[in-house]
């Protein structure tokens, strides 16, 4: 047991803590090319898909590389690595695993340009967390695929270029992960419709996304035809050890600690009511184990032995604190919590800036599987008792 | 970057769960427990030829010169058999001489604590039932170089079984300072009682007049001491706390499994597989904070305080809800043994106690 770093790895970290101290100055940010000249600094360190090979353009980070950087970053609260999200998570490693040596040419150097926004097709109406349900159909045609279905939940849809969707290539399967079959699809192809959902935050980050007669060409096939389930399960593995995010609930909770220091209740502050202080250190001491179940699970993957199961237990956590924290911001502010938005005629800061966080939990909790799916997960996989 | 155990730590786990299915299943424990003091001669003398009572004692006063980490394996493992005996008192007394002692009394007491002819432990709660340096108010007046004690410590752990006491006191009126005192010295008088863990013995210790020489006195920053012992000892209660919740998933989960109701198995409900999955999250993650805090005690002991109690916290808020989520999935054949393990989890209520229903052996 050693939770010191080597040598090398220290190195590491003190080359990225100066990138930051040079890069990310209060004055520096103030900049109105701040954002462009991040960009193309951290591109030009190969820190945008650093996790990527090399060879396809990437930073080729080992996982205590990756780990190091995400933390520093997020500990200086820095601007992303590269803003095509999806791109770098999901669809990117997908095509690197199974694309066509043209489709990493067309797409890879875009996604790590920040060129422009993926959005990933996955949800259906009827298909959830039963995912491999999925109806949106796909049918070949000569040199193309016609795409018929809706999708749902799908994530910045309304600004994104391109779209990686699940579609049913073959409904006559006995194994519903089977027939399904992964297409790139450009958002604006004839008959893409998008509408945009406002959730109960007032955000539209979310959107439905209808397909009508969408020709999509074969050469935008990702994988195997019927063998799209496979091209998501790896996809969706990169989501969850948990370890970077951890700075950033460390931030929320000390956001959340100033907030019970300045707000008084009772004629105290209310971080001396001790039913908050129990809230407050539960938060804390879960966060903590979340940073160290995450060692444990990278302490695994540095061994070379793959993570299963067993992240669901930082989802879980991740789960509960996006509740948390948003339920005790309000009850720490009180009625004053209910704005949305800060009156004109007021200058408390606060005024408006939790009921948002509050309303927006449900992203964080049910995207990547919900709660009661991390709970089967551990019941069957890990405890082995029978499946529903 | 390892949060792993070694192969060394590996084979401790395996050989000390071995050693504890041999010798002190659970018929053996429940006689153990219902003995005066929970202590089996024989169990400790096996105990001591195992090296553990002297587990983290330096080689050259008898003991195996390991560390925290290994002792925490110990206790995961003697937490999860249930094993009544004064392995974690005995653990922080030689802790406080090892850091806090002269090359003296470290001579004098720490090989007969290795070998297990002295069982030692911490007295530390007072009538302030605080624990912690703002609690202790035992009057320590200066007699001769050294002092002489009165007043009364409560609760303490083993005690009965216990031939020396770390004692805290007030020394005139002042600092806080740690005394070495034998438990057949003048004037100390104990008075052993069970408590709703049966597996554990506490007694009152009455001090009238007790001689404290000035060579029994450990030394430097008493307070700072104090809180060291403290977390060390938040660590090792922790440890057992864990095992033994580790153990009450896996019978809970093999009932689970077993036990058909409705022509199922009831682990296929979500109400009864969902709070085991919690039990899971819980272990797991109270796991991680209990090995970090241990890594902390010599390797980073600035942040023992911290980790000691998120440790701490974390596994006794749970500890006892996973305790009544066995109790759900196993009613109503509540055996003996599951109720036993419930006991451990420090639960303040009644609810908790030992059951006197018939026992089955259904879950045991």
């Amino acid at each position: 047991m050693d939770f010191n770093l080597t040598p090398e790895e220290e190195a590491f970290r003190d080359e990225v803590r100066s990138f930051i101290r040079e890069h990310l100055s209060p004055e520096g940010r103030k900049d109105p090319n701040f954002m462009g000249n991040w960009l193309k600094s951290v591109r030009e360190k190969r820190w945008v898909g650093f996790n990527w090979p090399a060879e396809y353009g990437g930073g080729g980070g080992g996982i205590m590389e990756q780990v190091i950087l995400k933390e520093e970053m997020s500990k200086a609260g820095g601007p992303p690595l590269g803003t095509s999200m999806m791109g770098l998570q999901w669809v990117g490693p997908a095509i690197i695993e199974y694309g066509t040596e043209e489709q990493k040419q067309q797409f890879l150097p875009d996604i790590l340009d920040s060129a422009y926004q993926w959005c990933t097709g996955y949800s259906e109406p009827g298909s959830g967390s039963d995912l491999a349900s999925l109806q949106c159909k796909a049918v070949r045609d000569g040199d193309e695929y016609v795409v018929n279905g809706q999708k749902i939940w799908t994530s910045g849809a309304s600004y994104s270029k391109w779209i990686i969707l699940l579609t049913r290539t073959d409904s006559d399967v006995e194994d519903k992960h089977d027939g399904i079959t992964c297409l790139l699809v450009e958002m604006d192809s004839p008959g893409v419709e998008v509408r945009p959902i406002k959730n109960m935050a007032g955000s539209s980050h979310f959107a439905e996304v209808f397909f009508d007669n969408v020709r999509v060409p074969v050469k935008n096939l990702l994988g195997e035809e019927g063998k799209g389930w496979a091209v998501t399960v790896s996809a969706l593995a990169h989501e969850r050890s948990g370890i970077s995010e951890v700075a950033g609930l460390i931030s929320q909770l000390a956001q959340v600690v100033q907030l019970a220091k300045r707000t008084r209740k009772n004629g105290r502050p209310a971080s001396e009511d001790p039913g908050i202080r129990r809230r407050l250190s539960k938060a804390d001491a879960m966060i903590e184990g979340m940073r160290l179940n995450g060692q444990r699970f990278l302490t695994k993957q540095l061994k070379g032995e793959k993570l299963s199961s067993e992240t669901s237990i930082n989802k879980l956590h991740r789960a509960f604190l996006a509740i948390e924290f948003g339920e005790l911001a309000l009850e720490i502010q009180g009625s004053a919590s209910q704005y949305t938005s800060r009156p004109a005629d007021e200058d408390d800061d606060d005024l408006g800036r939790w009921a948002s966080g509050a309303l927006g939990w449900p992203a964080v909790v049910i995207g990547g599987g919900t709660p009661n799916i991390q709970r089967n997960i551990i019941a069957e996989r890990i405890l082995g008792l029978p499946k529903d | 970057m390892n949060f792993g155990l070694t192969e060394e730590q590996e084979v401790l786990r395996s050989v000390t769960r071995r050693f504890l299915d041999e010798r002190a299943p659970m018929a053996t424990v429940r006689e153990i427990m219902e003995s005066p003091e929970a202590l089996d001669e024989k169990l400790w003398t096996g105990m001591a030829e195992l090296g553990w009572l002297g587990l983290v004692i330096d080689e050259d006063h008898g003991g195996a010169g390991l560390g925290w980490v290994d002792l925490v394996v110990l206790l995961e493992e003697t937490g999860r058999g249930l094993l009544p005996s004064p392995l974690i008192s005995t653990s922080l007394a030689p802790a406080a001489i090892s850091e806090f002692g002269t090359a003296e009394q470290k001579q004098r007491y720490l090989p007969s604590l290795a070998d297990g002819s002295a069982i030692g432990t911490l007295a530390v709660l007072e009538e302030s039932d605080v624990v912690g340096p703002d609690g202790i108010a035992l009057s320590g007046t200066p007699d001769d170089g050294g002092y002489r004690l009165n007043g009364t410590k409560r609760f303490v752990h083993d005690a009965g079984a216990a031939t020396l006491f770390i004692v805290p006191f007030l020394a005139d009126g002042n600092d806080i300072k740690l005394g070495i005192v034998e438990a057949n010295a003048e004037g100390v008088a104990t008075k052993s009682y069970a408590t709703m863990d049966e597996t554990k013995r506490m007694a009152d210790i009455a001090f009238d007049n007790v001689p404290v020489s000035s060579d029994a006195v450990l030394t430097g920053d008493g307070t700072a001491a104090l809180a060291r012992l403290l977390d060390l000892a938040a660590v090792a209660v922790t440890a057992e706390m864990v095992g033994a919740m580790d153990k009450d998933l896996e019978i809970t989960s093999q009932y689970a499994k077993d036990r058909v109701q409705f022509d199922q198995p009831i682990g296929k409900y979500q109400g009864v597989k969902h709070p085991l999955a919690e039990m899971y999250v819980d272990v797991e993650t109270s796991r991680s904070l209990l090995y970090y805090a241990a890594w902390c005690v010599q390797e980073q002991p600035e942040s023992l305080p911290l980790a000691a109690a998120r440790a701490k916290r974390t596994r006794a808020s749970r500890s006892s809800a996973s305790a009544s989520m066995a109790y759900s999935c196993t009613a109503p054949s509540v055996s003996r043994r599951s109720t036993t393990f419930s006991c451990i989890s420090n639960a303040p209520s009644g609810r908790f106690r030992r059951s006197e229903t018939p026992t089955t052996t259904t879950v045991a």
